[in-house]
């Protein structure tokens, strides 16, 4: 049984983080809630509206294109997680020299300024004078007007999102393929399963429970995505169509249009949606995750 | 002059004095009110503006604030939430109607805007009420490369100029092998598609504010003039002014015209190969009459300031003969008011043919259109407007759906 003097001292150690996580996450959470109920005043001040902004939100066909957007990119950024797996593989790959360059280098993207990365690749990717197309001019290939189109700004903010997240993502699998035994290994090699097996057989499944979290943190990540879009399409950029996501919606209703409660509500709907998928994700991992 | 200006300070004292009579003046009759502005180009001139303001007002100083546009109404607002906006600050005809309706700004003695033009402080009214003082004018105009003119032996565009002529010119200019465009092309509203709909004879807002004019089908033709442009090949897709601002684009010497605004002439002088190679002329008419939206930013009174008097007092200044002649000697990006006072800064770039634009733009000036929540339906206009530029759908079908959810919006207001 702990004493009283130590229950008092362990409130007040976990205090600061309590303080602090009560005041920016879950007071603010609260209040988003009770504004997705109301319609607010531009100057402060709002009126309650019941379930008004939900149904406004059901019918509106930006919402419903916001929505597609967003798990479109949710979607092209998972599918970059394989490639944070086969880096991590490589940079922990034995007697690599200058490995530690190669880990600073994949890791500065993380480290980088979004307003910096954003405007950086927004010159790559310019139709007439961007980088990227005048490589593929030199293939013989007329390249798109990347950010400049609505049928493509999505794949190309995907692309920046997977790049500025390989790093981050690899240092995790990293320490992941550092927790493996060696033995394994050195039992498989002994028993003459080859380098490609032995990934496939031992790397691979030792490695689900990271490959969980870092699928779990990057949805979550990828559903809430704004800076990039901000940064790479202009507000009234007609490829926004194409790439608006829901916390650029969000953006647009309550700081450009002024409906702070129809705002509130899109982020409640965001919030809903996160958890919906996560627990699945937690659902399924019984399927496939092995914990040792 | 040295020693009038005693004189000078004195009188300005018995002008504060009397105009103090409402408000509490402090206990030494001193003042201190701030003043928001957002654009750091007009810094130069609103310091040499408060100088003299200070000069003639020895009790109140007055200390600028700037503001970057992207952080300017965000923290406008949510200072004015608080009670809590400055004393002073500048307003656009976007958002006066908003501040006004919720009781942000107070009124402002509509006979200080007397000899202003009435399309610039129309947009400042609201029920019946003056909201704020404009001080500067943005006039639309069309630039044109006089050496891609002279290389196709065309004459220069001039005052008497029409849609036909700016469309046979166009494609003249046009040269694929070259990749030069006759004209550019993006989707802009006040130097663009605004005009041409009010020139074919259509109306973006009914005289009311209540109805959209989108499916006017005169409103059609003005914005079937731009589609049109890029449909015939003599204006980039689209996608270009995205990727590259048209201001920027038009610089590289590749395009022939482009419609844009007389406050770029700061821009355009500061690069003197550009200088020598490109001049301005009024926008051309079109089938149904000449029409220019003109808009102008003007500065606001807090309904909250703790020195309504000297606040005031201030912004009437902004808007006086001898503060306009300031900004317009300072010759910047802005664009004096009131009406003779432009000659400094006409004089700042003397090649450029200004002055004849401006004559022959002001009479034709119309009011930028606006209502309370201009922000919402601007969106629905951006949003389906770009399956219009991009050729996805026929200009009419979105032109009429824009109407109808314009209309929709503004039923609310």
């Amino acid at each position: 049984m702990l004493s009283k003097r130590e229950w008092v001292w362990g409130y007040l150690l976990i205090a600061p983080m309590a303080l602090g996580l009560g005041v920016f996450y879950l007071w603010p959470i609260a209040q988003t809630l009770y504004l997705s109920f109301t319609e607010s005043g531009v100057f402060g001040g709002h009126t309650w509206v019941g379930t008004d902004n939900f149904t406004e939100l059901l019918g509106d066909d930006q919402m419903r294109d916001a929505l597609g957007n967003t798990l479109l990119y949710a979607v092209l950024v998972l599918a970059g997680v394989p490639v944070a797996i086969v880096v991590a593989a490589l940079l922990n790959v034995p007697g690599l020299r200058g490995m530690s360059v190669y880990r600073t280098l994949y890791f500065l993207p993380v480290v980088t300024m979004p307003a910096a990365v954003g405007l950086t690749w927004r010159y790559l990717f310019n139709g007439d004078f961007g980088a990227i197309n005048h490589f593929l001019g030199e293939l013989g290939i007329d390249g798109p007007y990347w950010v400049g189109d609505p049928d493509f700004a999505i794949y190309a903010i995907a692309i920046v999102g997977v790049w500025s997240s390989v790093g981050y993502n690899a240092v995790l699998f990293l320490a992941g393929l550092q927790g493996i035994p060696r033995q394994y290994y050195e039992a498989a090699s002994m028993d003459g399963a080859g380098r490609l097996r032995q990934f496939f057989r031992i790397t691979l499944p030792l490695l689900t429970p990271t490959t969980f979290f870092v699928l779990v943190i990057t949805m979550i990540n990828a559903l809430q995505v704004f800076d990039l879009v901000y940064l790479m399409i202009d507000l009234n950029s007609p490829a926004l169509n194409g790439s608006r996501t829901i916390v650029y919606l969000f953006f647009e209703k309550g700081f450009v249009q002024n409906q702070r409660g129809l705002a509130a509500a899109i982020a409640v709907v965001l919030l809903g949606l996160i958890l919906v998928l996560t627990a699945i994700q937690f659902r399924l991992q019984k399927k496939w995750v092995h914990y040792e | 002059m040295r020693h009038r200006l005693p004189l000078a300070g004195l009188l300005a004292l018995a002008v504060l004095a009397a105009g103090c009579g409402s408000s509490e003046p402090a206990a030494d009759g001193k003042a201190a009110i701030t003043y928001a502005i957002w654009d750091k180009n007009d810094q130069a001139s609103a310091e040499k503006i408060i100088a003299a303001f200070q000069q003639a007002n020895p009790k109140v100083t007055v200390k600028l604030e700037i503001t970057p546009w992207d952080q300017y109404w965000t923290k406008l607002q949510t200072a004015a939430s608080g009670g809590a906006a400055p004393d002073v600050f500048w307003m656009n005809s976007l958002n006066v109607r908003m501040y006004a309706k919720g009781g942000v700004i107070s009124p402002i003695d509509a006979a200080k805007a007397e000899g202003l033009p009435d399309a610039v402080v129309d947009g400042y009214r609201y029920d019946g009420k003056l909201y704020a003082l404009p001080h500067n004018v943005s006039i639309p105009a069309l630039w044109y490369d006089k050496k891609i003119f002279d290389a196709a032996g065309l004459d220069y565009p001039t005052a008497d100029w029409t849609w036909d002529d700016v469309k046979s010119a166009a494609k003249k200019l046009t040269d694929p092998a070259k990749k030069q465009f006759g004209i550019l092309a993006p989707m802009w509203d006040q130097g663009g598609f605004y005009p041409t709909m009010l020139q074919a004879g259509g109306h973006v807002l009914s005289p009311d504010g209540k109805k959209s004019g989108f499916d006017d089908p005169a409103s059609i033709k003005g914005l079937e003039f731009w589609t049109g442009l890029i449909k015939d090949k003599v204006a980039p897709v689209a996608e270009v002014y995205t990727d590259t601002d048209p201001i920027q684009l038009f610089q590289s010497g590749k395009y022939g015209m482009y419609y844009g605004g007389v406050w770029f002439a700061s821009t355009f002088w500061s690069n003197p190969e550009i200088r020598e190679r490109i001049d301005v002329a009024p926008l051309p008419a079109g089938p149904a009459k000449e029409a220019v939206i003109l808009l102008g930013l003007a500065n606001a009174v807090s309904a909250k300031s703790e020195h309504p008097a000297e606040a005031a007092a201030f912004a009437e200044f902004v808007s006086s003969e001898q503060a306009q002649k300031i900004l317009s000697d300072s010759g910047g990006g802005a664009l004096s008011l009131r009406p003779g006072t432009q000659d400094g800064w006409f004089k700042a770039f003397p090649s450029f043919h200004l002055k004849e634009t401006y004559d022959a733009s002001m009479p034709h000036g119309v009011p930028y259109p606006a209502t309370l929540n201009t922000a919402q339906w601007q969106d629905v206009q951006q949003r389906l407007l770009a399956d219009a530029w991009s050729g996805k759908r026929p200009v009419a079908d979105v032109a009429k759906e824009i109407a109808a959810q314009m209309n929709e919006i503004l039923a609310k207001e």
